[in-house]
């Protein structure tokens, strides 16, 4: 008699009903596949807006830093699993192309864009393989009040990183990993010579106290004080000044490096009509409009918006990147980086 | 329903034998294709180039000419053989104030001391940053040491290995023999010798498991190394980055097959200890009782109680953490961070996947696992099999999860495999968490089964009632105890896990436990510590409520366990 009490048969039901629950998947409507290095805390948004617009196509979203999203792309080359890439970097989108794995598409009111935004291939009468959004922009978080405690000046070049005065204050992303980082080093390597750029990293690399994952993480660092300075991008400083955080963010003097944020269809993906709604989708007016949320320059010309605490002749000190040197010297300067700075790279 | 089930028996006396071969057979098959086959593949990989040719042991030459690689060989023993000091040391002298002494409050330290088993292993590195930052209120302890590094590691290691240690040596010490502490007194032995020579002996078995327990622990955790090891490299957040941050699953597989021969040294050195451990304490043996000593009880007391401190100020430092609205400038308390701006589906979305995750192994897994267990201790017949079954169980707990989960890629993972659709599936994640923690689930209900007499099934057979049929009606519903004990154990760790699970989720099944780590890599510190103490707090509940049942349980339904 105790078993029939112990073990009821609604509870064998209701683990029935659990089960069935983990299995089940809701297939109502299209589900895309969408790879994206785009900051997280604004993923949820451009889902919303999107869906907005278009309620049948459901996005899945695979978000992590741009060197993680290129080499898993890069690693599932035989068997792709993305339909779509919304917000990777340009030059990997680069690097992506050259190994064939992008579809050649022309998103409705692709000639709306200026065209610096748009794969130059347009121009030549092909297809786009791939079509930008928004450039994100290097900067500098600097802490004020961790900078008076501990003697730190605010910084107002890249030069100025390698005082010594600096030494073990600055943090910075690992370009192997971040997106932002490899702007930083492509940047530097593109200003001044290469052999000059290298040797301005071997001096900041005495001052860097650790190289992080994220293009995010080193003002979000600066900002909690954890360090006086973080090498990072423009979007992640004045989000951070806007919440409270006491830094100031400094536009080096020397230029700006900077890379674009684009979108590309996966080859092979057997969900064409969603994939192409969906770049059809990101270069819209309310996309970039969106994107201007964020970012100070977007692809859609007369849209930008002037932004919190970014600069607003950011585009003069925006240096004149060549994306397709940075793609294809990509695996070249990564392995160098490594070779040379890796043992200070956080785990 | 009786009477029809003996009719069945007598007609068919082979069927039931068939099915037991059938269940027995199914529960092989879960090993060997859950464990086996996913390890295996990963051996061929660490052989094999990226084109998926066979190249001998070139990836391993690599490996050892890598001096950044081959330095966390050294950096993992590090740190692994210094939290084993730390933790067996304390572990020891706590468990030592429980048992050997009279000591007040032994039962809330206890429950104290319990906790960190309930909080996933990044939750003391999110801490430990508070405290020890730059920022934090105690960073003048470190006296300008960095709190990033092998400092912070064997800090939050030591943290959650410390519950381990304790009920492992708790339980070593409760077993002793007052004859040989009366006989020691009668003949004037001093109390230091009386120590050397009688209590560490008799402990001695369970003080080596115990190192080599928390050794295997401390050099397999990646939560804790992730978070706080700055640039400190271990083996584990190796395998993260050469797989995750790399994408060379060659050399990940490489980092896995080093990784794993530490863990199986000490799983060979366990099991020998196992076996000579039996019988050392004969029948007439008489439980020892502690007598007062203001002085000793005390001087305990005041040991435990600064252990259980500080576990309480960890825990209390995540909870702060993820209430301050913005550390360490604006102090005010909010709960902003429990929205989790910085994920993409809200993190709310991930703690339900973990709850769905947890719920499904603790009901699924205390099932199979208790079920297999019973069939290999209690059933005649297929004894190579039942061995063979036995044999498997006892593997997981030699496998660490990052390797699990590397060979989990690989093996689910391959376009020919008939089981690829299996891939990023929260079934996948649940077969993962099952096996994972399959060993001590299984031993635990290897002891309770051990407990009943054999005469039950022997009873049942001679009534011709089906096997099942006195499994479900008298051995399950006899060991529950032992059976909430599992699903409870496979429900913290589901939810509490990051080593196995952070290679094989997908946009669908993202769990908790790995946001903690998304957050803290993006910089979202905050929020990261508020995913933390969800899946304390959550953990937690169920602790709770399992303690509740387990005690109406015990008060009503096994009341037979009192008897006489």
């Amino acid at each position: 008699m105790m078993p029939r009490r112990l073990f009821p048969s609604t509870l064998l039901a209701s683990a029935a009903a659990l089960a069935s629950t983990v299995l089940a998947s809701n297939a109502l409507a299209t589900e895309l596949m969408v790879y994206t290095a785009v900051e997280s805390d604004d993923l949820q948004k451009y889902a919303e807006r999107f869906n907005a617009a278009h309620p049948d196509i459901e996005i899945n979203w695979v978000r992590d830093s741009t060197g993680v999203i290129t080499a898993r792309l890069l690693a599932e080359k035989d068997n792709p699993q993305a339909d779509v890439i919304w917000g990777l970097a340009a030059t990997s989108l680069l690097v992506l192309e050259e190994e064939g794995m992008l579809e050649r598409y022309a998103p409705e009111g692709v000639d709306n864009l200026d065209p610096k935004f748009v794969d130059a291939a347009y121009r030549d009468g092909e297809d786009p393989a791939w079509v930008g959004m928004d450039a994100w922009v290097a900067a500098i978080c600097y802490n004020t009040i961790e900078g008076e405690r501990q003697g730190v000046p605010m910084p107002t070049s890249w030069e100025d990183l390698t005082k010594p005065e600096f030494e073990g204050h600055v943090i910075m992303p690992n370009p192997n990993s971040s997106g932002t980082g490899y702007l930083d080093v492509a940047s530097w390597l593109q200003l001044w010579d290469e052999e000059q750029g290298w040797d301005y990293m071997d001096r900041l690399h005495n001052n860097i106290s650790r190289y992080t994952h994220s293009g995010s993480a080193p003002c979000s660092l600066a900002a909690t004080g954890e360090t006086v300075v973080g090498v990072s991008f423009a979007f992640r400083g004045a989000r951070l000044k806007s919440q409270g955080a006491p830094i100031e963010v400094v536009f080096p003097e020397e230029g700006l490096g900077w890379d674009m944020e684009a979108s590309a269809i996966v080859a092979g993906t057997d969900k064409q009509e969603a994939a192409q709604t969906l770049m059809d989708w990101s270069i819209s007016r309310e996309a970039n409009e969106l994107y201007n949320e964020g970012y100070a320059v977007v692809a859609y010309p007369a849209v930008a918006q002037p932004i919190e605490n970014y600069p607003v002749d950011i585009t003069d000190r925006m240096i004149d990147a060549d994306f397709q040197w940075a793609a294809v010297n990509r695996e070249r300067v990564l392995t160098e980086w490594q070779r040379r700075y890796d043992g200070k790279t956080e785990q | 329903m009786m009477a029809e089930s003996l009719i069945k028996a007598a007609t068919k006396p082979s069927l039931e034998s068939l099915i037991r071969l059938l269940v027995l057979l199914a529960g092989v098959a879960l090993l060997v294709v859950g464990l086996l086959f996913p390890l295996v593949t990963m051996l061929l990989k660490s052989l094999q180039d990226r084109a998926g040719d066979f190249i001998g042991l070139a990836n391993f030459a690599h490996y050892f000419q890598t001096p950044a690689l081959v330095n966390s060989i050294a950096n993992s023993l590090r740190v692994a053989l210094m939290t084993t000091g730390v933790v067996v040391g304390l572990a020891f002298l706590c468990a030592y104030g429980i048992t050997r002494t009279c000591m007040p409050g032994k039962r809330l330290f206890r429950m104290l001391a319990i906790l960190p088993i309930l909080a996933p292993s990044l939750l003391p590195a999110i801490s430990l940053v508070y405290l020890f930052g730059n920022q934090g209120f105690l960073r003048e302890v470190l006296a300008g040491q960095s709190i990033y590094g092998p400092i912070g590691i064997v800090m939050g290691m030591s943290f959650w290995i410390f519950p381990h240690a304790l009920m492992l040596l708790t339980t070593a010490l409760t077993n002793s023999d007052a004859r040989l502490y009366e006989a020691a007194e009668a003949l004037g032995t001093p109390k230091w010798r009386t120590f050397l020579t009688i209590t560490l002996p008799g402990v001695r078995y369970g003080l080596i498991s115990c190192l080599f327990v928390v050794f295997t622990l401390a050099i397999t955790d990646f939560g804790v190394p992730k978070i706080i090891g700055g640039q400190f490299s271990v083996l584990a957040t190796d395998v993260y980055r050469q797989v995750v941050g790399q994408q060379n699953f060659q050399m990940g597989a490489v980092v896995s097959v080093i990784l794993l021969l530490p863990a199986v040294l000490s799983f060979i050195v366990d099991r020998w200890i196992q076996r000579r451990q039996v019988a050392q304490l004969s029948a007439r043996a008489v439980p020892w009782q502690p007598t007062l000593s203001p002085l000793r009880d005390w001087v305990f007391a005041l040991l435990c109680y600064a252990v259980a401190g500080a576990i309480v100020l960890v825990i209390g430092t995540a909870v702060y953490a993820s209430l301050v609205q913005f550390w360490p400038y604006n102090l005010s308390i909010t709960f902003e961070h429990y929205t989790f701006q910085g994920m993409a589906d809200g993190g709310w979305g991930a703690w339900f996947n973990s709850l769905k995750l947890a719920f499904s192994v603790a009901l699924v897994g205390t099932l199979v696992i208790f079920f297999n267990a019973w069939l290999i201790e209690k059933s005649e017949g297929f004894r190579p099999l039942r061995q063979g079954l036995h044999f498997m169980a006892m593997l997981p707990m030699a496998v660490p999860g990052m390797v699990l989960g590397l060979a989990y890629i690989f093996f689910f993972n391959q376009a020919g495999n008939p089981l690829n659709w299996l891939y990023g599936t929260m079934m996948l994640l649940v077969l993962n968490t099952l096996v994972h923690f399959y060993t001590v689930c299984h031993l635990t209900s290897v002891t309770a089964l051990k407990q009943l007499d054999p005469e039950f099934e022997a009873v049942g057979a001679s009534l011709k009632v089906p096997f099942w049929t006195t499994f479900y009606r008298v051995t399950l519903p006899v060991s529950l105890p032992a059976v909430l004990d599992i699903s409870v154990y496979l429900f913290v760790n589901a939810m509490t896990t990051v080593s196995a699970v952070v290679f094989l989720y997908n946009s669908d099944t993202r769990l908790a436990s790995v946001a903690v780590l998304h957050l803290d890599e993006a910089g979202y510190f905050a929020s990261a510590a508020a995913m933390a103490v969800l899946i304390f707090l959550t953990s937690l509940v169920v602790k709770l409520l399992h303690a509740a049942l387990t005690h109406v349980l015990l008060n009503n339904a096994q009341r037979w366990r009192q008897a006489t």
